[in-house]
């Protein structure tokens, strides 16, 4: 949103000037465009965002589709050429397109199981940080104890006792993810709380979700983005981790993480193409959250304002 | 200081409990019967009752979690389903490799994040601060268990230099390529950490006033930067070591190392639910330890922190 103030001038006979004021998202966006690896991992991600919307419009052949029943034996386990540009699998599945359509996958689940982190995280870090007291024991005790899990086994046991589905998947990741979002807010919420303008708002007799919903929590959105963006990034590795272990996404579906260890036997012995491209796709789609979500903390933060 | 030791000894017991109540909500939202799973699909009524009986399943939920809570405080984690071995002694002959795993790589993390993100932060916006920077931020992306899979192909393959996965009969060089993948994350995080922490403390006035009075320049990085610079990191060492406790699950099964971690990964293989759930408790103890380690490290980083 941009605020244009017309200032009237107190001078007679010159002429009006305009003053532009602006707004701490549009002040934030000229401080990130100048962040060259910011906009660096902003294209990427938005690069394999969109590959991953037109998949069927940017590869001819389809995820599943085995070419060995159409191209013969040569199909198999081509290595990188014109017609198959990362090669095929020991199906004659083509690795790019599978690598293309994976990326639904990652994004899929890298941004549902973080909305349902921030929206577990937020909602109880901000009770712990206005309400205090007992609530405020009770909510940080609890962000202790899901921190004391180390991730990755935490979901994989979790995983290991629901039977296997996408959305459980989600779910299960999101449910362990919230504590770092409950402790940014609860933070930020013990700042913002004591400031004027929620005193008005309470002074005016403003009740407790609405004081916290709008009044409270658009102030406290920039540490919570930057968190998320991070996020994203570290649920997608979680998730190729779980793939690759055998315990994520279910085949044939094209997980990177599952192609990876699909293809594990054959990188040992030479033929590298159907491991290596999917490793590569995980780690440009997590640079580029990484890189992005840093940029963002730089240009949200006030502190490094000058 | 023992005040303070036993002070935090009783402050992380609220955690534990948490952490076994977790757990246990974790067993017994189970879809299926455990007495039932340990039996197979052919054992008859009685058997299966009287397992039942003999795991406790018949009593009352809250029964049950004090009984679950007295066991676990005990160390009494029941029987692997598979092999009949004790749950404890599973993960006693399995823990050495791991910790011996951990602390490899959190060492090799350290002496490469620590100097990377110092020479980064002196030489800044150079080719020396770029280069870093970019090695850091590879290594905080690259999937653990791929970068383990390039490494074994470059080194034991195409190199030779290393002699193959596994651990041999526990020679050190088995060690070195799984520690130095694992180390690779906290050692990016590390480096930085220290870079971002350095920078901020060589611009404040303390560091003025050492390098006005004449110092050498090594002496004013090392004795009166780096030791402030470093108690961030040192925070991060105890967070980093539940994601390195993480990394060991993959990372071991990479290496063929058998440790925690891939014994983790055959108990959920085999649905050995009493080993998956001593695993995760086991782990999540350990992570509380490490934590209160690195907290009583903190005064002697910054001997304004005392032990009161």
């Amino acid at each position: 949103m941009e605020a244009k103030t017309e200032i009237k001038n107190a001078v007679p006979g010159e002429t009006k000037r305009k003053v532009e004021g602006r707004s701490l998202w549009m002040d934030a966006w000229l401080r990130l465009r100048k962040n060259k690896s910011a906009m660096f991992g902003m294209a990427l991600v938005i690069v394999i965002c969109l590959a991953a919307i037109f998949a069927p419009y940017i590869t001819k052949y389809d995820p599943y589709d085995q070419l060995i029943w159409k191209e013969g034996p040569s199909a198999k386990l081509a290595p990188p050429s014109a017609e198959h540009w990362f090669g095929t699998d020991v199906y004659g599945r083509d690795i790019y397109t599978r690598v293309v359509y994976g990326a639904r996958i990652s994004l899929q689940i890298g941004f549902a199981a973080t909305g349902i982190a921030v929206v577990i995280g937020v909602i109880l870090g901000s009770l712990a940080g206005f309400y205090g007291g007992f609530i405020d024991d009770f909510i940080s005790w609890l962000t202790n104890v899901i921190f004391a899990f180390p991730f990755l086994l935490f979901v994989l046991a979790l995983v290991a006792y629901l039977p296997p589905s996408l959305p459980l998947m989600y779910m299960s990741i999101g449910i362990i993810s919230w504590a770092s979002f409950a402790r940014v807010a609860r933070g930020q919420v013990i700042q913002v709380r004591k400031m004027e303008y929620v005193e008005a708002a309470t002074a005016i007799g403003g009740g407790d979700w609405r004081i916290i919903f709008r009044h409270i929590l658009p102030n406290i959105l920039a540490p919570i983005i930057v968190q998320a963006t991070l996020e994203i990034g570290s649920i997608i590795l979680l998730e190729s981790s779980l793939s690759f272990l055998g315990f994520g996404v279910q085949a044939p579906k094209p997980a990177w993480g599952f192609m990876i260890s699909e293809g594990k036997q054959f990188f040992l012995s030479g033929q590298w193409w159907w491991s290596v491209f999917p490793g590569i796709a995980i780690m440009a789609l997590v640079m580029g959250f990484n890189l992005f979500g840093d940029g963002l903390r730089d240009a949200l933060d006030p502190r490094l304002k000058q | 200081m023992l005040n303070y030791i036993i002070r935090r000894l009783i402050g992380a017991i609220p955690v534990i409990v948490g952490v076994i109540a977790v757990v246990f909500v974790l067993t017994t939202i189970v879809p299926g019967d455990p007495a039932r799973l340990m039996v197979g699909q052919r054992g008859n009524p009685e058997t299966i009752a009287k397992i039942r009986h003999e795991m406790g399943l018949d009593k009352p939920l809250v029964v049950q979690f004090v009984d679950f809570m007295k066991n676990a405080v005990t160390f009494n984690l029941g029987k692997s389903y598979r092999n009949n071995m004790t749950v404890v002694d599973a993960l006693l002959t399995r823990l050495p490799v791991t910790i011996k795993l951990a602390i490899f790589s959190m060492i090799i993390a350290v002496i490469v994040g620590v100097p990377l993100g110092i020479l980064s932060a002196i030489r800044q916006y150079t080719w020396i601060d770029y280069s870093a920077m970019i090695f850091a931020i590879l290594g905080i992306s690259a999937p653990v268990f791929w970068a383990g899979l390039l490494a074994v192909v470059l080194f034991c393959q195409v190199l030779g230099w290393i002699p193959g996965t596994g651990i041999g009969n526990g020679e050190w060089i088995y060690y070195v390529l799984p520690s130095l993948v694992l180390g690779l994350r906290p050692g990016a995080l590390i480096a930085r950490l220290t870079r971002s922490s350095m920078l901020e403390i060589i611009r404040q006035d303390y560091i003025r006033t050492a390098r006005a009075k004449g110092l050498a320049e090594k002496v004013v990085i090392m004795k009166h930067a780096l030791r402030n610079a470093l108690i961030p990191v040192v925070t991060v060492i105890g967070i980093e070591t539940a994601s390195l406790l993480s990394g060991v699950v993959v990372t071991e099964q990479i290496f063929s190392i058998p440790g925690i971690g891939r014994l983790s990964v055959e108990a959920l293989v085999n649905r050995d639910f009493p080993v998956i759930r001593g695993v995760v408790l086991f782990m999540a103890f350990l992570f509380v330890f490490a934590n209160l380690i690195v907290d009583l490290s903190y005064p002697f980083f910054d001997p304004r922190i005392k032990y009161d």
